[in-house]
């Protein structure tokens, strides 16, 4: 016991790192916040363009959506990282992580919001259209809308799942928490920084996920 | 550009590596996957089973590990372990982590599709003497199962994609085999092979998955 | 030998059932017993306690104190094996509550194989009659998705019946349908009083009530109220209650 205390919850270890594992949380939390924001934003613009059924254009964002929706993410930031400097593009890790992110975000906010809005009632676009709105103004006002408020809780449950991806970041020296854990730790030669870690994203997360449990009850319409 | 991403060159030799790579992923996913089901199936009819004390022990797992990113779940187990005196080899490592991750997500899904079988399918089933686990076998789960299987396969789509995370711990799977030869030959076209391979496996699924999303909405 | 004790037997008999909802009383002191072939029709107002009486007879809803036997055999008390007991008490629900992954053949005989370990080819026999008595052998392959309503019902009925149970509780079984379908249920229910089935019923079809129940038991507020023969109850009710009652539900 005592040496399960000792390494796991070593006090002296503990200290020393953790201003740099509060560091970490600050990249976190920055980098998920940009993420969701510009990855949502994104998926709801690429869902908006395919309600108006351009074929070419529907074609190449169902394939974008594809592609990164199968690709694991830590493949694409390992290209990102090591591959995009061989043809002249250098990125901070910070930026890779996050286009990267982003990207895969967008995909699956695409798929999401775009089956939210084939599943809006027919007669919603008509009884929009009938009374004189534009295809564009029926889209933003009244379909959009209802097909977001369909899909919050699925949305939520990627948005929470691709966030926690930031941890991949370590692998290409992003200081995050995970990041910043590893680090300590092979310093410390004591597994305290990881167990640090572990509780900064529980604390982190942990709220998230009871609050998606909760949206899911509340959004889901029963018998669904 | 076509030199740095798709040198086929060294695709070709970094093929037979990354073939057996692509061997240990799948491994990797046939024992993670059944694994998995059972778990989740457990841990989901104890986050709705009326005794409060086995609810909330199933739901705080299933909180815990899907508040926990799997990176650091298996950077715990497998580089924190070892300072109490518990090696574990990155295998075993990998299938634990990827274990309690999985069984969390699937758990998730499960407890969502037997809240979604509707009350009266039970009494039914009830009132012609079937006990619970027939009522279970035979009637809650195959609809439970129907509801949710595009999320369920989604799922399946994500363990194969978190495999790549055993790399990490240089497990030598498909992207651990991929990166050695980027490394080696300071070119991304292994890793573009990787992704080829991630890719052909997986597409076929995603698609299926936005069929079966598109049936179930109708 | 059994002939006499089945004939004095009821098939159902319910004794001192009492039944609260946290503090709320559904049912107070019910006592009521019905004969072998006999059709009890249950009226009243919702709310009366009617459903949460059927449900307590096969204990979907576990009864406060008071018991239940069918043909003398108890379904409530300790050591009672309650799957065994319910094989004997077929229920009919409101919502019909099919098994929408398995076709109608499939609902009617997943009891008979799972529960009496029937071999499926026994099963499918004995199912098939079943849908037989309620004019459904055609649609043994269909899924619920597939069926009308009344059909559904129907099957929800067959699914009852293929058990050969003793006595068969209807919860409001044609409420949930569209009034033209109604008329194909009442007729099957009608075809399976003509076949000697003992029968309780909660219902709105006053009609149906007059002219083919044995007995009519009105129900309010937890208790119940008056009973007697359909002319009677509907004719020349004693109770100021059932009186109001059927002045609102007959207009």
């Amino acid at each position: 016991m005592e040496r399960f205390v000792d390494t796991f919850f070593n006090g002296a270890v503990l200290i020393r790192y953790a201003p740099a594992i509060l560091e970490g949380a600050a990249v976190t939390v920055l980098l998920s916040v940009l993420i969701v924001l510009s990855g949502v934003l994104l998926g709801g613009v690429l869902a908006c363009l395919r309600a108006y059924r351009i074929r070419a254009l529907s074609f190449i964002i169902v394939i974008y959506a594809d592609v990164w929706r199968a690709l694991p993410p830590l493949v694409l930031i390992l290209l990102g990282f090591f591959g995009l400097p061989n043809v002249g593009m250098v990125l901070s890790s910070f930026m890779v992580l996050y286009l990267v992110l982003t990207l895969v975000l967008a995909a699956f906010a695409e798929e999401i919001i775009w089956a939210g809005i084939t599943a809006t009632p027919r007669g919603q676009w008509e009884a929009a259209r009938s009374t004189g709105l534009s295809f564009t103004a029926a889209l933003g006002h009244v379909v959009l809308p209802q097909a977001v408020r369909m899909v919050i809780p699925p949305l939520t449950n990627r948005a929470i799942a691709i966030t926690k991806m930031t941890a991949l970041g370590m692998v290409i020296g992003v200081p995050d928490i995970l990041g910043q854990a590893t680090t300590a730790q092979s310093f410390s030669a004591n597994a305290s920084p990881l167990t640090l870690a572990a509780i900064t994203y529980v604390i982190l997360f942990l709220p998230l996920v009871i609050a998606s449990r909760w949206l899911e009850a509340r959004f889901t319409p029963p018998g669904v | 550009m076509v030199d740095q991403f798709f040198n086929v060159g060294i695709m070709i030799k970094a093929w037979p590596l990354v073939i057996k790579g692509l061997g240990m992923t799948l491994l990797i996913c046939v024992v993670v996957i059944p694994l998995g089901a059972i778990g989740s199936l457990l841990a989901a009819l104890g986050a709705l089973s009326p005794n409060r004390a086995l609810r909330w022990a199933s739901l705080a797992f299933i909180d815990l590990f899907r508040a926990l990113p799997p990176l650091v779940l298996l950077i715990f187990i497998y580089a924190g372990l070892p300072f109490a005196g518990m090696s574990l080899t990155p295998f075993v490592a990998v299938i634990i982590g990827f274990f309690l991750n999985n069984t969390a997500y699937f758990a998730e899904i499960f407890r969502a599709g037997l809240l979604s079988v509707p009350k009266g399918q039970r009494e039914a089933a009830r009132s012609t003497g079937l006990t619970p686990a027939q009522t279970l076998i035979w009637v809650t789960l195959p609809q439970a199962t129907r509801n949710v299987l595009p999320d369920l396969l989604s799922n399946v789509v994500e363990v194969v994609k978190l495999t790549s995370l055993a790399s990490v711990v240089s497990l030598g799977e498909m992207l651990h085999a991929a990166g050695l030869v980027r490394s080696i030959t300071y070119n991304a076209s292994p890793l573009v092979l990787a992704a080829g391979l991630y890719l052909a496996l997986l597409w076929p699924l995603i698609r299926l998955i936005s069929r079966f999303e598109r049936r179930l909405a109708h | 030998m059994n002939a006499p004790s089945s004939l004095t037997v009821p098939s159902l008999r319910i004794a001192g059932l009492d039944k609260s909802f946290g503090t709320d009383p559904v049912l107070t002191g019910i006592d009521l017993s019905v004969a072998r072939s006999e059709m009890v029709f249950v009226l009243g107002p919702s709310g009366s306690g009617k459903s949460t009486m059927l449900r307590c007879c096969n204990r979907l809803e576990e009864p406060d104190s008071g018991s239940v036997f069918v043909e003398g055999d108890p379904v409530t008390g300790p050591g009672v094996d309650l799957n065994r007991m319910r094989q004997r008490i077929g229920m009919v629900f409101q919502s019909f509550n099919l098994y929408p992954h398995l076709t109608a053949l499939g609902n009617v005989t997943l009891a008979l194989r799972r529960v009496q370990k029937m071999p499926r080819a026994q099963a499918d026999d004995v199912g098939l009659e079943a849908l037989a008595l309620v004019g459904l052998t055609d649609r043994a392959r269909h899924y619920p998705a597939q069926l009308s309503g009344g059909q559904q019902q129907r099957v929800a009925i067959a699914r009852a019946l293929a058990l050969k149970p003793a006595v068969m509780l209807f919860d409001e079984p044609t409420s949930a349908l569209d009034p033209e379908l109604v008329g194909d249920v009442l007729a099957v229910m009608r075809d399976m009083k003509a076949r000697g089935m003992t029968m309780l019923v909660v219902s709105h079809e006053m009609g149906f009530a007059r002219d083919a129940a044995d007995r009519v038991v009105f129900m309010d507020g937890g208790r119940i109220v008056e009973q007697g023969l359909p002319e009677q109850i509907f004719g020349n009710p004693q109770q100021e209650r059932t009186r109001a009652f059927l002045a609102r539900v007959q207009g």
